[in-house]
């Protein structure tokens, strides 16, 4: 990159060239200029990291806070009230002893033997949405019909709202995730009815508590663990970060293995590679959305460059996933890679608390898939899928498939 | 090969758990690892060695040979 591009603004995120494929500049960032300045949808500028060690680091260094409702943090969208700046986001502590709490409060939910018990449950569901998509009829839409239900389902039934409001949680948590598509007042209203929706639903459960997690942490908040507030937040984060991640990641992964079918082919005739194949997809995801945001109120130092205090830092895990230096072949999506010490849930103590659910969707789907549709295809070529946009979470807007 | 995890890192992924279940395990209030085996069978260091490298906290240490 020359002195003079390297000077050019850079609007982040990057658009690629290809549905699947990565922005041609996250590997040229990396090698070239890894500590990048760059515009955000806002107009407001911040910094991007690309580097597996950088972004690494940055995620598990306290330092780096998510208080991104500072005055002088960057915006990360034209509205204030977004997954990542709202009130919302600011009532569940954010570090130390308070994040400790409700970490563990919350976390306990999410164990990996919580979500094996979990597991025959998701694959009889994961098999009646397949039969009903297979009655109605190829080519179909495997996102709508498999990818973006069965996470929700999961998740209404482990906080205990009805799955019959899922339209409203779906445009709730896509306001929420708004990056470019929706106004101010939209966001506004749209966080207005989900606040009343889930004090409603708390309230609910404090009188008459049911087995799920959101009764259980009412009963917790009595004896001095969670306020109002914080349950009402946490129950709207885990219904957002709960479906609308893993609804896409469903129907990418599938996009991905399908894209090249040897790689379909191959899981056919070997489906112990399930586990390692959902770690691969997940790292190889070249369209996992915004990445995570960061902000320093004191000066600090990445790879030797100081930022000074103020800087809101983007770290792009779906670029230190791509980086060569640590993945052999990082650009070859490879079914066996192991170890895969990927970042596409984060690391350190905020990394992803809802990592065993998501892997146990995500293997269950890809088992059954393998199992009951094995002639499974795109019924479009690869480079027609057409990409979600404007919003922190990446996607596919639909996964047309037939079998 | 001897393991060692350190609670105060842990975050509780559960991802040692999913790879190695007869070496890992979660505490029921909190998530928070318990480690069931220091010294566990060679058949299982494969796991556990994949499961200290992708641990997100880097919460399990490993010390090989003796």
């Amino acid at each position: 990159m020359s002195h003079a591009e390297v000077e050019r603004v850079l609007h982040y995120p990057m658009t690629p060239d290809a549905p699947l494929e990565p922005p041609a500049e996250w590997a040229k960032l990396r090698q070239e200029c890894p500590v990048a300045r760059v515009t955000l949808p806002s107009g407001d500028e911040a910094t991007l990291l690309t580097r597996y060690e950088d972004v690494k680091q940055v995620l598990a260094d306290p330092r780096f806070t998510r208080q991104l409702t500072a005055d002088d943090a960057a915006r990360i969208s034209d509205s204030d009230t977004g997954v990542f700046s709202s009130e919302m986001a600011s009532v569940i502590p954010d570090s130390g002893e308070g994040h400790l709490r409700w970490r563990r409060l919350v976390g306990r939910w999410f164990t990996a033997k919580r979500m094996a018990a979990l597991r025959p449950g998701i694959e009889a569901m994961a098999e009646q949405l397949i039969d009903d998509m297979v009655e109605r009829g190829q080519p179909a839409d495997l996102k709508a019909s498999l990818g973006f239900p069965l996470p929700v389902y999961v998740i209404c039934d482990l906080l205990g709202v009805p799955a019959a409001d899922r339209d409203r949680f779906a445009y709730w948590s896509d306001t929420l995730l708004n990056l470019t598509r929706y106004t101010q007042a939209d966001m506004d209203a749209a966080l207005g009815e989900f606040v009343q929706y889930m004090a409603a639903h708390v309230a609910a459960k404090r009188a008459e508590p049911g087995e799920d997690l959101l009764s259980e942490l009412a009963k917790s908040a009595d004896e001095g663990g969670l306020t109002d507030a914080e349950l009402i937040a946490t129950g709207m984060g885990l219904l957002v970060a709960g479906h609308e991640t893993t609804a896409n990641m469903i129907g990418k992964m599938i996009s991905m293995l399908l894209a090249d079918r040897s790689r379909w082919e191959r899981l056919l005739a070997d489906p112990s590679l399930v586990r390692p194949a959902v770690e691969e997809a997940l790292r190889f995801d070249a369209n996992s959305g915004f990445g995570l945001p960061r902000y320093i109120p004191e000066e600090a130092e990445v790879a030797g460059t100081v930022l000074p205090r103020g800087t809101t830092v983007v770290c792009s895990m779906a670029a230190a996933n791509r980086d060569e230096s640590v993945f052999d072949g990082a650009d070859e999506m490879d079914l066996g890679r192991s170890p895969n010490p990927h970042l596409a849930f984060g690391s350190g103590a905020h990394s992803c608390m809802g990592q065993a659910l998501a892997r146990t969707e995500l293997q269950v789907v890809l088992e059954v898939l393998l199992r009951k549709l094995p002639t499974l295809d795109l019924a479009v070529p690869a480079q027609e899928l057409r990409r979600v946009d404007g919003l922190v979470v990446g996607g596919l807007s639909e996964v047309p498939v037939r079998w | 090969m001897k393991v060692r995890v350190d609670e105060d890192k842990c975050c509780g992924a559960g991802q040692c758990v999913l790879l190695a279940p007869e070496v890992f395990d979660q505490r029921e209030d909190d998530g928070i690892v318990i480690l069931l085996d220091a010294e566990p069978p060679e058949h299982v260091h494969a796991t556990v060695r994949e499961a200290a490298a992708v641990c997100p906290a880097a919460a399990i240490e490993l010390s090989e040979g003796a």
